[in-house]
């Protein structure tokens, strides 16, 4: 019984919600390229004009076999070679070749423009999506994961767009259009060809299912290989001074050879399965000749057109080759598309109200009118919960690990809706209040003293959103910190790295402190760090919290002595409810739940 | 476990002052042309050495791949003149002579298909074996390298080392059979060309060169671009990870509207650079696919024109535009390698910083005699720093003292005394600068840390777990009964929650598991500790999150139940209380020494003891 542990003990519930994120699997590619469609109006703006211009480029392919046909139908037959013929043609088809040079730069600039826009609204449109999710979504489980949507999922469809989305594109247009060329030359050998590839995509087909599952196992081993990593790179003083560097370097070995084995397992279908691309295409070519041959007078098919056509199945065999590479690309690249689709659309909890009420700037009266909250997955966190905080005391919550103390102080802030009941700021309910006003007049200072990767007087200074410079030096003096911003190294200038870890978790939450004095706010809600600070900051703080705390409501998720002590009320949660309140003096005697946590909390500290 | 924030970060800043020097330092050098080209061939030629049979296999069926690519095309030429022409404008040919040609095709493209199957199998084979090799190696220099290079890097650089860098230097090795097979292509070609007319031979000699020369033209009109969105890419990662990291802090102060405006800047210039590039793609990628085609039409021009002569057959003319067909694309993935080559380069050389990383030899053999005495002998310990300057933190300075045989002492002194450090240098994980420290007449910095640890166990400030079962956390793999375990965990009261588990010592903890409360793994790092059976215990703060009485429970268990050495750091008056004796430590320098009581008649000491005194739990 002690509510010194810092962490909930968190058990398997969050394990699911990562699993549904990744789960893809057999989602259609149809349905996805159609939820991507309506995701990305960027995609549709134009897209006629790209289709024709990429139509037309793939036409310029064609014009060698087809200028091969006539040169060799009319200009070089039995009866001799009519060189004017042949230059005309030749000629003609140079400039068409040239021009189609052009219209292609104009066609690929267009195509990356495009994606590139895509891919820019997408990042962006899915950043800001997650920055309205509700406080709920975002679990300590889930933020790297949330990260790469933005990122390397974003980046795996660069590059997809980069080759595999164009290949898509110009390699299916060029097949439709050497199969129409085909045709028109003689259908009879364009079935031959069709019935000779058959067999192609049933094995494309088989092996692109195989081969997905066995990338899926390589992935997984090459994120086994980098946990083992990280955690001896990262537990590096626990494997040296332990004896375990042995068997650290066994498990990396065996991980990085299982990595190995698994790759090569995967390679299989690369180096074996799609070279049949190439074997079915030139048994094509033989089908062909030997067809066109024996049946081709029959067919009515010329030397001309049979040549041609031996050229023109090249042209069908390169672009399926191509696809047959691009299909595992494309898969993932279909996967990653699908997670970030996901994000966009998960529902958005805390709507913000479109014409919000103004908050004076005065301390702030609060009135809890019997509140319930429960995460998505999970029971009742806060059950019933109703109070009456008024404007300019300072209250202390108190209760063990899971009591619902911490929510109840994120709800104050609405950092999530209740599920039941409403919450009055001055009267009016929190959900309606506007919500640049609501950050200003309602500052929560986080327990983990989180700062961004710049100066310290910048961090200070983003305490609200119009601060000046100046405003941020008076925050600092208000509340006497000049001291200790003296003896840093660069003073107000010293970077804080990231997440602030330059700084030790004390110094952070001073930086924390002036960065809330300077947006002022009616009502401070303060979630008291619970890692070891080190005693000359922890004077600091405390002296600093109580000029910090004047002139405003203030509530505190309490884990020192002095704050209890000093509150004009104390609220005391267990599982969820408020079981007692009122000050200090009178809930020690009561001799319930609060009486406890104080001795044990008293235990072997002080020197009475 | 970093030291404190002067020192270290100050040459941060020095580092990140201006943006582009931090562009540069986060991309890399800058390779010049010709070193890429001279480092590329040692790349390649340390992976041949590494693993010479498949990639000379793979070369080999590769240089076949091209024999018979060429051969195709002086079939096809053949089959034309002998089957089709006949076949169709000169009146019909015999079963026999079209059965034969179609054989002769398949043959060949059986031959060709199966070349490939090798090339492409052990080429890859070569590439995988020695991505292999480098990763071992690199982990085995990580494993044995001086502390210090944990400092200078963080866990993200490391794994990008193991990770990526590995993949983009061997990125280069991917196409290279297939490369070196096009060399030998066009060189077959050529030569066939040549036999069949000297006029085809120039159009061709005329067409590679340019088609080289484009390429190199390409690559390096968007190394500039790639590299700007390279460390693009970087930036707009951080302010993702970033913001989304603090998601609480943002939405508490309302900043989201200046995250988003950071990230659509960032994204802009993101695809401005992309753009870039994709107009430099939009321009070469049509040129280079249709210049053949330019070629393949001149070539109709001269064959028609020779045929007329009566010079060459049609067939030799097929021949020669289905050889340009074919060459087309093997000269774009010669152009891949080349693109290539600078980032596969830079790639090599930041492995090569680990690899030339001196590692730690330690001393064969040692002894510990009795009295297992830990006696630091004017010890002084300095970190050392990146900087020209040449700077260096003196965190201990001729420090001189005893821990005897069973005796329990506390450490006491300020934030930034060198408490820390003393920890680290008594596990021999760091080496003294000056003097050194014995244990039991064993100098503890020449043996080591693996030599070390049978004597010593450390309970760090911070927890670290592995991301595996409680029991392996706990025996870290040595062979040890459940009966001990289950006495150690209730020495360090850790008994009472660990049966409480769903699995008990089985139970699983870290990401893929349970996540345990901080006190909780502190019990577990210290019940990991005494069953190491130490002659010596270290506690670094190691009980920061555990409640006091449970605290006192555990070092009175360890003192009664165990007959280690005790030596403990920490800021609670109560624990220090707990200690026979204390050790005041200051400015790196041994203050006082004696018990508690004593040092309280020194101010300094009184002063900082009292701040415990205040400190919230």
């Amino acid at each position: 019984m002690t509510f010194l542990d810092g962490h909930d003990a968190i058990g398997k519930e969050f394990e699911t919600e990562t699993k549904e994120l990744e789960g893809i699997e057999e989602v259609g590619a149809l349905k996805v390229l159609k939820r991507g469609l309506r995701a990305s109006p960027e995609l549709r703006a134009g897209i006629s004009l790209t289709a024709l211009m990429a139509l037309a480029v793939a036409g310029g392919k064609l014009l060698v076999p087809l200028t091969i046909k006539e040169v060799l139908d009319r200009g070089i037959t039995t009866n001799g070679v009519n060189v004017n013929s042949v230059l005309f043609f030749s000629f003609i088809a140079m400039f068409l070749s040239i021009a189609s040079m052009a219209l292609g730069r104009a066609t690929y600039y267009r195509l990356a423009k495009t994606a590139e826009n895509v891919l820019m609204g997408l990042r962006i449109r899915t950043f800001e999506h997650l920055h309205k999710l509700s406080i709920a979504d975002h679990v300590e489980a889930r933020k790297g994961a949330y990260t790469a949507r933005v990122t390397s999922d974003v980046e795996t469809l660069t590059q997809f767009a980069q080759w595999g989305a164009i290949a898509w594109i110009i390699n299916s247009i060029q097949i439709l259009a050497v199969l129409v060329i085909m045709i028109v030359y003689s259908w009879h050998l364009s079935i031959v060809t069709l019935l000779v590839h058959a067999p192609l995509f049933p094995v494309l087909r088989w092996m692109q299912r195989r081969q997905l599952r066995a990338h899926d196992r390589v992935r997984s081993r090459v994120s086994d290989t980098l946990s083992v990593v990280s955690e001896s790179i990262q537990g590096v003083d626990v494997v040296r001074s332990y004896g375990y560097r042995q068997k650290t370097r066994s498990k990396l070995h065996h991980a990085i050879g299982d990595q190995y084995k698994e790759q090569m397992v995967a390679q299989k279908y690369f180096s074996f399965v799609l070279p049949i691309t190439d074997i079915i295409g030139v048994a094509a070519i033989a089908s062909v000749v030997g067809a066109g041959v024996y049946w081709g007078p029959d067919w009515g098919v010329t030397s001309g057109e049979l040549i041609a056509f031996v050229f023109l199945s090249n042209l069908l065999v390169m672009p399926i080759s191509e696809l047959g590479e691009v299909l595992t690309q494309t898969q993932t690249a279909l996967a990653g598309w699908w997670k970030v689709l996901e994000v966009l659309d998960k529902d958005i909890e805390v709507k913000e109200p479109d014409q919000g009420l103004t908050l004076p700037d005065t301390p702030l009266d609060i009135k809890v009118e019997a509140i319930d909250f429960s995460y998505r997955t999970g029971g009742l966190v806060l059950d019933n919960v109703d109070i009456h905080i008024p404007a300019g005391i300072s209250v202390a919550v108190v209760g063990e690990t899971g009591s619902g103390k911490t929510t109840f102080a994120k709800l104050l802030t609405r950092l999530a809706d209740p599920t039941n009941g409403r919450i009055l700021i001055n009267g009016e309910d929190l959900r309606e209040i506007d919500s640049d006003h609501r950050h200003k007049s309602i500052r929560m200072v986080p327990q983990d003293g989180f700062l961004f990767d710049t100066s310290v007087i910048e961090n200070v200074r983003f305490g609200r959103n119009d601060a000046q410079r100046s405003e941020a030096e008076e925050a600092i003096s208000d509340l006497g910190l000049w001291p200790w911003i003296n003896q840093l190294p660069e003073g107000l200038e010293t970077r804080v790295g990231e997440r602030g870890e330059a700084l030790s978790v004390g110094e952070r939450q001073l930086v924390a402190l002036a960065r809330a004095q300077v947006a002022n706010p009616g009502l401070l809600i303060l979630d008291e760090a619970t890692s070891a600070i080190d005693p000359e900051t922890e004077q600091m703080l405390e002296a600093t919290l109580e000029r910090l705390a004047q002139g405003r409501t203030t509530v505190s998720v309490a884990h020192r002595i002095s704050t209890a002590e000093r509150a004009d009320l104390i609220l005391v949660f267990d599982k969820g409810k408020i079981v007692e309140k009122g000050k200090h003096p009178n809930l020690v005697n009561l001799d319930g739940i609060y009486s406890k946590l104080y001795e044990s909390w008293i235990g072997n500290t002080r020197e009475v | 476990m970093q030291p404190k924030l002067s020192v270290q970060n100050s040459h941060k800043q020095l580092l990140t002052d201006s943006e582009s020097e931090r562009q540069t330092i986060k991309v890399g050098k800058v390779p010049n042309e010709n070193g890429v080209a001279k480092r590329w061939f040692r790349l390649v030629f340390r992976s041949i050495k590494a693993h010479p049979i498949p990639h000379i296999i793979g070369i080999s069926a590769g240089n076949v791949f091209s024999l018979v690519v060429v051969g195709f095309t002086i079939v096809l030429g053949r089959v034309t003149d002998r089957v089709i022409i006949p076949g169709l404008d000169e009146g019909g040919v015999e079963g026999r002579t079209i059965l034969g040609g179609f054989v002769a095709i398949v043959i060949v493209g059986l031959l060709r298909g199966f070349s490939v199957m090798l090339r492409r199998f052990f080429n890859f084979t070569a590439v995988e074996k020695t991505k292999q090799t480098w990763r071992l190696g690199i982990i085995d220099r990580l494993l044995d390298a001086p502390r210090a290079h944990y400092w200078s890097r963080s866990t993200g650089e490391l794994l990008a080392r193991v990770d990526t860098d590995v993949e983009t230097a061997t990125s280069v090795l991917m196409p290279l059979a297939f490369s070196v097979s096009v060399i030998s292509l066009i060189l077959v070609s050529l030569i066939s060309l040549l036999i069949i007319h000297p006029l085809f031979f120039v159009v061709a000699l005329l067409l590679f060169p340019v088609l080289a020369l484009l390429q190199r033209f390409f690559v390096r009109a968007v190394e500039t671009p790639a590299r700007k969105a390279q460390a693009l890419i970087g930036e707009v990662s951080e302010i993702a990870h970033e913001s989304l990291d603090g998601i609480m802090v943002v939405k508490t102060i309302g900043r989201q509207q200046q995250e988003l405006d950071r990230l659509n800047e960032k994204s802009q210039l993101l695809r401005e650079e992309r753009l870039k590039i994709g107009w430099h793609r939009a321009v070469f990628s049509p040129l280079l696919y249709h210049l053949p085609n330019l070629g393949i039409l001149v070539l109709l021009m001269v064959g028609a024109l020779l045929v007329d002569n009566g010079a060459a057959t049609v067939g030799e003319t097929v021949q020669s535009m289905a050889l340009f067909m074919i060459l087309t694309l093997p000269v774009q993935i010669l152009g891949f390698m080349f693109q290539e080559m600078p980032r596969s380069v830079v790639a090599m050389d930041r492995i090569d910083e680990i690899f030339s990383i001196d590692t730690v030899q330690y001393a064969e053999e040692g002894k510990v005699e009795k009295p297992v005495d830990v006696i630091f002998d004017k010890v002084g310990f300095s970190y050392p720093t990146e900087n020209e300057d040449h700077l260096e933190q003196t965190v201990l300075e001729n420090f001189s003292e005893k821990i005897i045989e069973g005796e329990s002492v506390a450490l006491v002194g300020s934030t930034g005394s060198g408490k820390s450090t003393l920890v680290m240098l008594m596990s021999g994980l760091i080496e003294p600068t000056s003097g050194n420290i014995t244990l039991g007449n064993a100098n503890v910095s020449e043996l080591g840390p693996d030599f070390v640890s049978s004597h010593i166990a450390t309970v760090f400030q911070e927890t670290f777990l592995f991301a595996l079962s409680l029991r392996e956390n706990l025996t870290l793999g040595e062979n040890v009964s459940d009966p001990d375990i289950y006495s150690a965990l209730k020495i360090a009261s850790a008994y009472d929650f660990v049966s409480e588990l769903p699995h008990g010592i089985e139970t699983i903890v870290g990401e893929r598991g349970v996540t345990l409360s901080g006190g909780q793994r502190q019990r577990i790092a210290i019940a990991r500790a005494l069953l190491r059976k130490p002659s010596v215990l270290v506690l670094d703060d190691s009980t920061s999150a555990v409640d006091p009485k449970v605290e006192a429970e555990i070092l009175q268990n360890i003192k009664t139940k165990t007959n280690c050495s005790l030596l403990v750091i920490a800021h609670r008056l109560a624990t220090i209380r707990l200690a026979e004796r204390v050790i005041f430590i200051d400015d790196g320098k041994v203050s006082a020494s004696g018990s508690h009581d004593e040092l309280l008649k020194i101010d300094d000491y009184a002063n900082l003891v009292s701040a415990y005194e205040d400190i919230k739990l």
